[in-house]
């Protein structure tokens, strides 16, 4: 085995210990039929949808501001039911490795 | 019981109701704390049955055990990477306790305590603070990069950071949402039919004809739910693995 060669297998079982290289089963054990991805991609949005519109109310009763917190955190919260179901299908990346 | 007066009661079934007497009154101690006793009875029993005896030649307990260990085990070291050894303990006991939980829920007569928001709720607050702990424990303050994705544009700060908490805060909610709406849903199903076959079979002398097609339906559910509560225990363990790797590794 030339040095180049061991590097690499070296290189790709230190990557495996970390956890840094995703196995190619990794994310996609989860399930992966329409209906599976259609009915996570709701729950997606809904749960955003409801952490923003709770955490609006709660700072609006809390700073006696109503309705504007409230909007402004119903608009935050869409975005992030929207960030959350873009993640769903590109997962972020590790910064270094890809 | 579902079927009185002609009515269809499909909710009744996760009323709770104090159990075991005088001592239930007291402490109201109901249907769902009993189930989830016997669901940690059961989990601690079957895992002293497998570490107890360790045959070379594991019999149908320890098979069972074993599989279910090794099946946790893989999943932890596939989502985590090696570093997530450490954690198994605790993936272990949340999926043992799901699982056993659903699966209870199937039995006659029995009640299903992951059918309810406030146990699914407080099961992922738990995975929550257990993975945030983990994250600033491992991170200190460099975790709080996690809601800032690197390589953003600065001026979008104000609005990228409150939509990436709110992101993070989202999984508390759909952990639970997802795990306490399968339940119920396919125990509503259920209900349901149940009720249609006992409706139908009152029609006279066509009605045991009638009513063996939701009998069927019926079936096929029972069968279905049984898939549905593996898959959802599944699905709560390895969204608890894949959200411990975040931590660990921060991307």
């Amino acid at each position: 085995m030339d040095e180049r060669n061991g590097f690499e297998e070296r290189l790709r079982q230190a990557r495996a210990r970390e956890g840094l290289d995703k196995r190619p089963d990794g994310r996609g054990a989860l399930p992966q039929g329409p209906w599976g991805i259609g009915l996570r991609a709701g729950v997606e949005v809904f749960s955003a949808l409801v952490v923003g519109i709770g955490l609006g109310f709660a700072l609006d009763r809390w700073l006696g501001t109503w309705p504007w917190l409230f909007l402004v955190f119903f608009v935050l919260g869409s975005a992030a039911g929207v960030m959350n179901v873009y993640r769903l299908f590109n997962p972020r990346r590790h910064p270094r490795g890809k | 019981m579902a079927a009185e007066g002609k009515t269809i009661d499909a909710l009744s079934q996760f009323e709770l109701s104090p159990v075991l007497g005088i001592f239930g009154d007291a402490v109201s101690f109901s249907q769902s704390n009993l189930f989830m006793v016997i669901a940690v009875a059961l989990t601690v029993g079957l895992m002293t049955a497998t570490a107890n005896r360790a045959a070379l030649i594991p019999g149908r307990l320890q098979a069972l055990g074993e599989a279910a260990y090794e099946f946790i085990a893989g999943m932890v070291r596939d989502q985590v990477g090696d570093e997530g050894k450490k954690y198994f303990p605790f993936v272990f006991s949340i999926f043992m306790f799901v699982l056993f939980g659903n699966l209870l829920g199937m039995l006659p007569y029995a009640f299903t305590f992951t059918s309810h928001i406030v146990v699914t709720l407080t099961l992922a607050i738990v995975v929550f603070l257990v993975v945030t702990g983990i994250a600033l424990a491992r991170h200190g303050m460099h975790f709080f990069s996690y809601f800032f994705p690197e390589g953003a544009p600065v001026w979008l700060a104000p609005i990228i950071i409150p939509v990436e908490i709110i992101s993070y805060f989202s999984r508390v909610v759909s952990l639970s949402v997802r795990l306490f709406a399968n339940m119920v849903a396919g125990h509503v199903m259920l209900k349901v039919f149940a009720t249609f076959v006992v409706l139908l079979g009152g029609l006279g002398a066509v009605g045991p004809f009638v009513a063996a097609m939701p009998l069927a339906v019926n079936i096929a559910l029972v069968g279905f739910e049984f898939l549905v509560a593996f898959l959802q225990a599944y699905v709560f363990a390895i969204l608890t693995s894949i959200y411990l790797h975040d931590a660990v590794h921060l991307h």
